[in-house]
């Protein structure tokens, strides 16, 4: 059995903050990552960060993520385990996990779940064939591996993943014939909506996919418009030709392991669907159990890291490693959370994290 | 399907490496997934569903949605999207469930 005072499950930009914050509060810490680096999905985003300088405004994803990796490998507190992946949460807090081929456990005395979200999926005919990519995938192949998707592609979502997918395609020299998107206004920003226009690409609202066509791969695709009451318009269909269809149509927490110990859940739309119950803390109905990041509600990686940071620093406090200046950093933190939420892009989110809030 | 050039990223490659897929020969860079090196070299339809026999190709390429299994040195349904590619691997499609050998 191993043991440490705090475990984090998932080593992307949450876990990865978690784990700094405890392990200088003086907590033991295990950052448990399932792949073979740390960094989540970090490591493929390109674009540059918005918020202030504290969030690593206008550094770009890949190296805030070096940054993070850089500041655990140099703190003794933190030991990291990749190509682990805990399979297992218990009643009497033991966790399971697959560590090189090996089934270990591990007993934490408190445990911080930061592991992420996965992409969800669209229904329409023909929706499982080959080169139906969500758009993490498609981010995937071609920052981290360098490999395009596809020659054209019809983007699904003009939400922010959407449109800052498609401007990424652009730069890896991929044509993109056009973004789709179900309701009737652009749900991203407007800066990255005008950019992509301004390279010649049209933005569809009001658009659905019908069916996609091809036998092995997909080849192309007939879309149709949608009235006001997001029903078909008849006769509106119309072909757009592809060998890949991007599917940029949000993501939802994972969960499975809160699931597994009987946590309290929400389901809130606005996060992404279920979600732990948690207070300002990031603690969850299991007293010992902290979440952070999109396991705790779908947002962005900025919110993803301070909401990291401060399920470190309460992980770390519960256990009774408390320094002079873990109030005040944590005062620091919620504002910095509070702003990032602030202002008419944040009301679905602090929406959402009211029916997420435990009592 | 490899990106020449890049405005913002270089991109890390291993050594080039050969394995087989369904017998054919291709090469990709060590330590790549190997359904990226498989897409690399235009193999998009990875396997064949065990009722239907719809194709399939990966969806989330980071682990989580087991689209992309097939059978590598023997193994049934590795995901391929996350597996990292080694020197002289043998990858087969996979077509329904896989066959799990007794050793
Ligand atoms: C594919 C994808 C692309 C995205 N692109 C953007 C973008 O361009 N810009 C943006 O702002 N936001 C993007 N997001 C949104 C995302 O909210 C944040 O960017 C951020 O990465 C969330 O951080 P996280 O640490 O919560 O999760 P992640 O970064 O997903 O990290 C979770 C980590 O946990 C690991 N893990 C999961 N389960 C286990 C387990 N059982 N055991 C061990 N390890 C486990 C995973 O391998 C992963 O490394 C994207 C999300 C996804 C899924």
């Amino acid at each position: 059995m191993i043991k440490t005072d705090v475990a984090v499950i998932g080593g992307g930009p949450a876990g990865m903050c978690a784990a700094i914050e405890a392990a200088n509060a003086g907590a033991k810490v295990i950052v448990f990552e399932r792949n073979l680096s740390l960094g989540g999905q970090l490591v493929k985003q390109t674009h540059m960060f918005f918020g202030s300088q504290k969030q690593y405004a206008s550094k770009r994803g890949f190296d805030i993520s070096k940054i993070l990796r850089d500041q655990i490998s140099q703190n003794k507190n933190i030991t990291v385990m990749t190509n682990a992946t805990v399979i297992g949460m218990y009643e009497d807090g033991v966790l399971t996990i697959e560590h090189d081929n090996k089934y270990k456990k591990v007993l934490p005395r408190a445990t911080v779940v930061a592991t992420g979200a996965s992409e969800k999926f669209l229904p329409f005919n023909n929706n499982d064939l080959p080169g139906i990519y969500g758009a993490g995938a498609v981010q995937t192949l071609m920052n981290v591996y360098g490999v395009k998707p596809g020659d054209q592609v019809v983007m699904v979502g003009a939400g922010n993943i959407g449109l800052i997918v498609s401007y990424q395609l652009m730069q890896a020299g991929v044509k993109v014939n056009a973004v789709i998107d179900a309701a009737p206004r652009i749900g991203g920003y407007l800066v990255h909506a005008s950019k992509i226009r301004r390279m010649g690409v049209p933005i569809l609202t009001s658009t659905t996919v019908k069916t996609a066509h091809g036998t092995e791969c997909v080849e192309g695709v007939t879309l149709v418009k949608l009235d006001e009451n997001w029903k078909e318009i008849p006769d509106s269909e119309f072909y757009l030709p592809c060998d890949n269809l991007c599917i940029a149509v949000g993501l939802s927490p994972l969960t499975e392991l809160m699931w597994q110990i009987g946590i309290e859940m929400a389901y809130v739309p606005q996060l992404g669907g279920y979600v732990p119950k948690s207070n300002k803390n990031m603690q969850t109905s299991r007293p010992e159990v902290f979440v952070a990041g999109d396991a705790s509600g779908v947002e962005e990686a900025s919110s993803a890291m301070v909401e990291g940071r401060i399920a470190g620093l309460n992980a770390a406090k519960f256990l009774g490693f408390k320094t002079t200046d873990t109030d005040s950093k944590l005062a620091d933190y919620f504002e910095q959370a509070d702003s990032l939420r602030s202002g008419p892009v944040g009301e679905k989110i602090r929406a959402g994290l009211k029916l997420a809030e435990l009592d | 399907m490899r990106i020449e050039k890049h405005p913002i990223l270089t991109f890390e490659k291993g050594e080039t490496v050969t394995f087989t897929y369904n017998g054919t020969v291709y090469s990709g860079f060590k330590g790549e997934p190997i359904a990226s090196a498989l897409h690399a070299n235009g193999v998009r339809t990875l396997g064949h569903t065990h009722d239907k026999h719809r194709p399939r190709g990966l969806y989330c390429a980071i682990g989580n949605c087991s689209s992309c299994l097939a059978t590598v040195n023997g193994k049934p349904n590795v995901r391929i999207c996350v597996e990292p590619l080694t020197k002289g691997m043998v990858v087969t499609q996979q077509n329904g469930r896989g066959v799990l050998k007794n050793d």
